[in-house]
């Protein structure tokens, strides 16, 4: 229990005045919504000292703090019941240690991606990882929601690029785990149960990541299947093959057809060799000119999303109801996913399905009704789970929310994980109730 | 904060059965879940009294090889019941102490379960028990052209199991990864004895990345009974270079050039002139005689390792090698391996003795580390070979000694910490791939500050809040974890359903 009486307002910003020298405190505003919640406060702390005496206090006083990088994955997860303090990392935002002949970045977590694609670049590096929206998603924010895009498929998620932590805990203590080396297995993997865990443990100030050279060339082929089997075959096929692509996926949508994308990157002899064997896996269909770059076909699914959605008002949200799903499933799985889609969807709405050979994918629905919008959630999460698939929604209107839980059924390790929860934020701090099961 | 603080003992109704034999009651009970699999006699008992690294023994007071999930459940319930400490072992391959018996406690031995339950060749993932060997996942899916990526050197011997207490690297993981990279999911007793799945058959499971926690956690979170793992498509081609150069400093100066140029090799190894001269006595692989020798394996479509190791001959021979020679045949390629493969135990060749050191340090520190190590080496008057993993920066130093020699032995003991420290020192790690065990703990605070190994400890105290998988390893101390708090409660303004909670 918070071992001081909870503060007035008034009381929490003088103390927060008091330790935030530095960095900038402020109320919040109509624009640090997340779900519809306002912030009470905002704060920058400056420094990692200053974000460890913050949490502190905030721990002490039993405030309920909500972490923030570039704000533009905060809808993920439950809707927050209330945030007494915004506490966000902009002021993280340098890069502190870029080792090009180790190949290494020790970044802060306030670094926008596109901030560190740009350092890196200049050594013909990258962080091998393709996040939405890099011009704004800093690299702890990437960490904590574990987002990643087409890359994966050649060079894992941010779990098997990230190489240390630096994390704040509620009770102030600031922790390093990992290191700046590729190997190493000294210890805890922290690094990893920070990746995903939506600041529900600690907040992150910085991240050492491991880097690949930028390829020397690139080559996406693009073929336009009649159904989605076809398309799911010729993925598998790409990926029993000699080909290693650094993309893979395939787009559907309710008319049935299916586009799929195969990326080559390499020097030309590779490039041309591979590109060859594709055409052969393709048979008889034939490459077609992409409508532009088909690789930010997941950043389009959140284009033109209906803003009134995040209005809690019934009647508005009843009639036309959009929402983003991501999906998990085998590779095998993806046409049958498609078409499981489509049949429960039925003829009447409209829907995007991006799938990436992996087995992840990326449904937007429009235009269906909540109750019914519920129903299909439920439905095909039954669908999945027999293989062990999820489908989570990522953008959801609260009527939506309100029907179905967001993350769908953990499994038999919730209570295993509420557990970590209880020893990291034993007061429940950092973004209660937003993750999985509650946590 | 739940942990804080060493704990100067375990609280009253935890304690262990410290120092002594393990109870005639406990053994028949375990008798009753295992069987004809429970070894009592002393003489067996030995043979379980160490892992991999000799110099520290301990006779467990009983080893018990569960044949199903069922009975390793049955088997931790039991240990959680009475408070006995249990340490998981696959074939004690491990260089660090890892599976060194804890007094008054068991081992539970895991190779009677080594059973591949699934291909599922379509999806890539392999199901297996933990004690199914390295080497034998790779066999049973090169037919349908794919393999298993991580590969120890002791890959014919330690168990998948191993491999992911230690979580196993190997040559390749340069490009491929560790064993974390390639476990997708695992059935696990926790220490309480309750079998929950940690993460899932398909990719991003709900919630926190526990298989990420518990792959490396070395043994002490508890007993994975089975494994889902993701087994890799076998490249088009695979091409090893073996590149002579004068000095380590030349032949590290080329790997340097090779990774400056965008490549990024299936695994460089080097080793120096001592490590050269026991391979080739151990093996005869044919290795140049040399003061630093690179292995540089490409592979992927044919067309691109064709053209990229063409580039990688050429840094070689700009940094002055001596002899460039890429193998012609797969037998060839295989000799090559062997070499390295054998290198650690052809130390028994050149030396009575020796210590296999696990360090890493950041790649480009190579030249001042090794010169360092030879400035040590000198000192003490103790040989040291070097055989590493160049691409990564792994290093395993082989300290060499002469157990008869009085106090050599504690030399050669100070002088391999002594490069542990080092490899810290200039921003590196106490281990690569052999794990920190019963050998390294006391080196971690070399590594981590106070408040780093706390925060490690609250994940053991949430899965093994008693202390009874694996204790004392990995750790310089043991953790006081704090009460599990009682049910949640509700922040007041929660109940009032306000979101203003000020």
């Amino acid at each position: 229990m918070p071992s001081i009486a909870k503060p007035t307002s008034q009381q929490a910003i003088d103390a927060l005045r008091a330790i935030v020298v530095e960095g900038t405190l402020r109320p919040g505003k109509a624009a640090d919504e997340v779900l519809g919640v306002v912030p009470e406060l905002c704060i920058e702390p400056a420094h990692e000292a200053e974000l460890s005496r913050v949490l502190d206090y905030a721990r002490q006083a039993g405030l309920l703090v909500a972490p923030r990088g570039g704000g533009t994955k905060l809808d993920w997860g439950n809707a927050p019941r209330a945030i007494d303090l915004a506490i966000s990392t902009a002021r993280f935002n340098r890069i502190l240690e870029y080792a090009p002949g180790d190949m290494t970045v020790t970044a802060g977590a306030g670094v926008t991606i596109a901030q560190l694609q740009s350092a890196l670049s200049a050594h013909r590096q990258r962080l091998a990882l393709d996040p939405l929206w890099p011009e704004r998603a800093t690299a702890g924010g990437v960490v904590a929601t574990n987002d990643s895009g087409a890359l994966r498929l050649r060079y894992g998620s941010i779990r098997d690029l990230i190489l240390g932590i630096t994390v704040v805990l509620p009770d102030g203590t600031i922790a390093t785990s990992g290191g700046k080396v590729v190997k190493n297995v000294a210890g805890y993997d922290l690094p990893k149960l920070m990746s995903g865990a939506l600041g529900t443990l600690g907040i992150i100030t910085r991240a050492v990541f491991r880097l690949h050279p930028l390829p020397h060339g690139s080559q996406t082929l693009s073929f336009a299947f009649h159904d989605c089997e076809s398309a799911n075959r010729f993925l598998l096929a790409i990926a029993d093959s000699m080909v290693v692509p650094t993309g893979l996926q395939m787009r559907t949508g309710a008319d049935g057809t299916a586009q799929a994308d195969v990326r080559i990157d390499g020097i030309d002899a590779g490039i041309s060799a591979q590109t060859e064997t594709v055409l052969k896996l393709a048979g008889s269909v034939n490459p077609s000119a992409p409508d532009g770059d088909p690789w930010q076909a997941r950043e389009q699914l959140w284009n033109d999303y209906p803003r009134n959605h995040q209005s809690s008002n019934a009647a508005e949200s009843a009639s036309r109801v959009a929402c983003i799903v991501k999906l998990s499933m085998l590779p095998a799985q993806l046409s049958s996913t498609a078409a499981y889609v489509r049949q429960a969807l039925g003829a009447n709405a409209a829907w995007t399905l991006l799938m990436y050979s992996t087995g992840l994918a990326w449904l937007r629905v429009d235009a269906a009704d909540g109750a019914s919008m519920a129903e299909f959630i439920v439905s095909l999460r039954s669908f999945l789970a027999p293989t062990g698939g999820t489908a989570v929604l990522l953008k959801a209107p609260p009527v939506l929310r309100q029907k179905v839980d967001v993350w769908g059924d953990a499994g038999s390790a919730l209570p295993l994980m509420r557990r970590l929860k209880e020893q990291f934020d034993p007061h429940g701090i950092l973004n209660r109730g937003r993750f999985v099961g509650g946590i | 904060m739940p942990v804080r603080g060493a704990a100067p003992e375990q609280r009253p109704g935890r304690q262990r059965a410290l120092g002594g034999e393990v109870n005639p009651a406990f053994l028949q009970a375990l008798g009753a879940i295992a069987g004809e699999g429970l070894i009592t006699s002393p003489g067996e008992l030995r043979t379980y009294e160490c892992d991999g690294l000799a110099a520290y023994r301990v006779v467990p007071g009983a080893v018990v090889l569960p044949s199903t999930a069922d009975e390793v459940q049955a088997i931790v319930r039991l240990c959680a019941r009475e408070h006995v400490a249990f340490v998981a072992r696959g074939s004690g391959t491990g260089l660090s102490g890892g599976a060194l018996p804890v007094e008054g406690g068991i081992v539970i031995s895991l190779t009677r379960m080594n059973r591949i339950l699934d291909l599922d060749i379509p999806n890539a993932r392999v199901v297996v028990e933990p004690g199914v060997v390295n080497a034998t996942v790779s066999q049973r899916v090169a037919p349908y052209g794919y393999f298993y990526a991580p590969d120890p050197s002791s890959q014919s011997v330690c168990t998948i199991g191993g491999n992911i207490a230690e979580n196993s690297g190997g040559a390749h993981c340069l490009k491929y990864g560790f064993t974390t990279t390639h476990v997708l999911a695992l059935d696990v007793v926790l220490p309480d004895g309750s079998l929950v799945q940690l993460g899932a058959n398909t990719l991003d499971p709900l919630g926190y990345d526990l298989p990420g926690v518990f792959v490396g956690s070395e043994g002490t979170l508890g007993v994975a009974t089975q494994v889902t793992l993701r087994i890799v498509k076998r490249p088009e081609v695979i091409q090893t270079l073996l590149a002579a150069f004068d000095s380590t400093h030349a032949a590290g100066a080329a790997v340097s050039d090779i990774i400056a140029s965008g490549i990024l090799p299936a695994a460089i190894e080097m080793m120096d002139r001592l490590a050269i001269q026991a391979a080739e006595a151990a093996v005869h692989a044919g290795y140049p005689e040399c003061g630093g020798l690179l292995l540089v394996e490409l592979d992927g479509p044919a067309a691109e390792v064709e053209a990229l190791m063409a580039q990688v001959r050429e840094r070689c021979l700009f940094q002055q090698a001596s002899e460039v020679r890429v193998a012609q045949s797969e037998a060839e390629r295989m000799v090559i391996w062997k070499g390295r493969k054998a290198a650690f135990a052809a130390m028994g060749r050149i030396s009575p003795n020796y210590i296999v050191q696990d360090g890493v340090i950041p790649r480009t520190a190579l030249p001042a580390v090794m010169d360092e190590i030879a400035r040590m080496s000198e000192r003490v008057g103790l040989r040291v070979a070097n055989v590493f993993h160049a691409g990564d920066g792994n290093l395993h130093p082989l300290v060499l000694y002469d157990r008869r020699i009085q106090g050599q032995e504690q030399e050669a003991e100070e002088l391999a910490g002594e490069i542990l420290k080092l490899c810290v020192r200039v921003g590196g790690s106490i281990t690569g791939e052999h794990g920190v065990g019963a050998d390294k703990k006391m080196f971690m605070s070399e590594m981590f500050a106070e408040p780093d190994l706390q925060t490690m400890q609250l994940v053991r105290c949430a899965f093994d809040p008693d202390h009874l998988s694996n204790p004392g390893k990995v750790f310089p101390r043991t953790p006081l974890c704090a009460e599990r708090p009682g049910p949640y409660v509700p922040h007041p303004l929660e109940i009032s359903g306000e979101a203003q909670l000020f």
